[in-house]
């Protein structure tokens, strides 16, 4: 069981719904096969360093999953089929990666929770 | 009498403006000293310290980092620029 992170980027033209929908469905990918989500984070529209297909903003979506190394391969070949994703990284998170996004959630959690 | 040459010798070289003499500060590598382990990807902020105007990765010369971090860095810029948080190439970066 490794501990995974994914980060997609997902094309500005869709609606808020639609955007919704495409990460509910690459959460339903990692469940089905095994996987058990950490965490999701929404970075909402954040503008792009470079333009990416002509497009200078797009939806960030962070994943933090357990699981398999299978899930990884089809996992990426449905980021691939799916023609709204403009970009992605999966990464696996080493022991020091996962205590830093361990510490990052506690932070980010106890700053929502102060506001 | 020499010492006295040696008085004006030295007072006849003029500079322009006064010699800087930048005092040789000892480079330390920051991860070590704060005890940062990961260096994280999507953390723009912090790894726009580690490049220069143009987007480009400091040298360890510079920056004085270790080499077990100045790979980790150098792999989380490429990462960061492979998502579109750090640009490939900027002119006015900060």
């Amino acid at each position: 069981m490794n501990n995974y992170e994914t980060v997609f980027i997902v094309t500005p033209v869709l609606s808020d719904a639609q955007v919704k929908e495409v990460a509910d469905k690459f959460q339903g990918v990692i469940t089905e096969n095994g996987g058990q989500i950490v965490n999701l984070e929404n970075w909402g529209l954040k503008k792009l360093a470079y333009p990416i297909q002509k497009k200078t903003t797009g939806f960030y979506f962070l994943m933090e999953f357990t699981g398999e190394g299978s899930i990884i391969s089809t996992l990426e070949t449905q980021y691939r089929r799916d023609e709204r994703i403009i970009r992605f990284l999966t990464f696996k998170q080493d022991k020091y990666a996962v205590e830093y996004s361990a510490k990052r959630r506690a932070k980010l959690s106890n700053k929502s929770q102060e506001e | 009498m020499a010492q006295e040459n040696t008085q004006r010798g030295t007072s006849e070289i003029r500079y322009l403006n006064p010699v800087s003499v930048d005092v040789k500060k000892k480079k330390y590598c920051r991860f070590k000293k704060l005890g940062i382990k990961y260096v994280d990807y999507k953390d723009g902020e912090f790894l726009k310290k580690f490049l220069n105007e143009q987007g480009k990765i400091l040298p360890r010369r510079l920056t004085g980092t270790s080499q077990k971090f100045q790979k980790k860095v150098a792999q989380a810029v490429k990462r960061a620029r492979h998502l579109a948080i750090l640009p490939f190439v900027t002119d006015c970066m900060k």
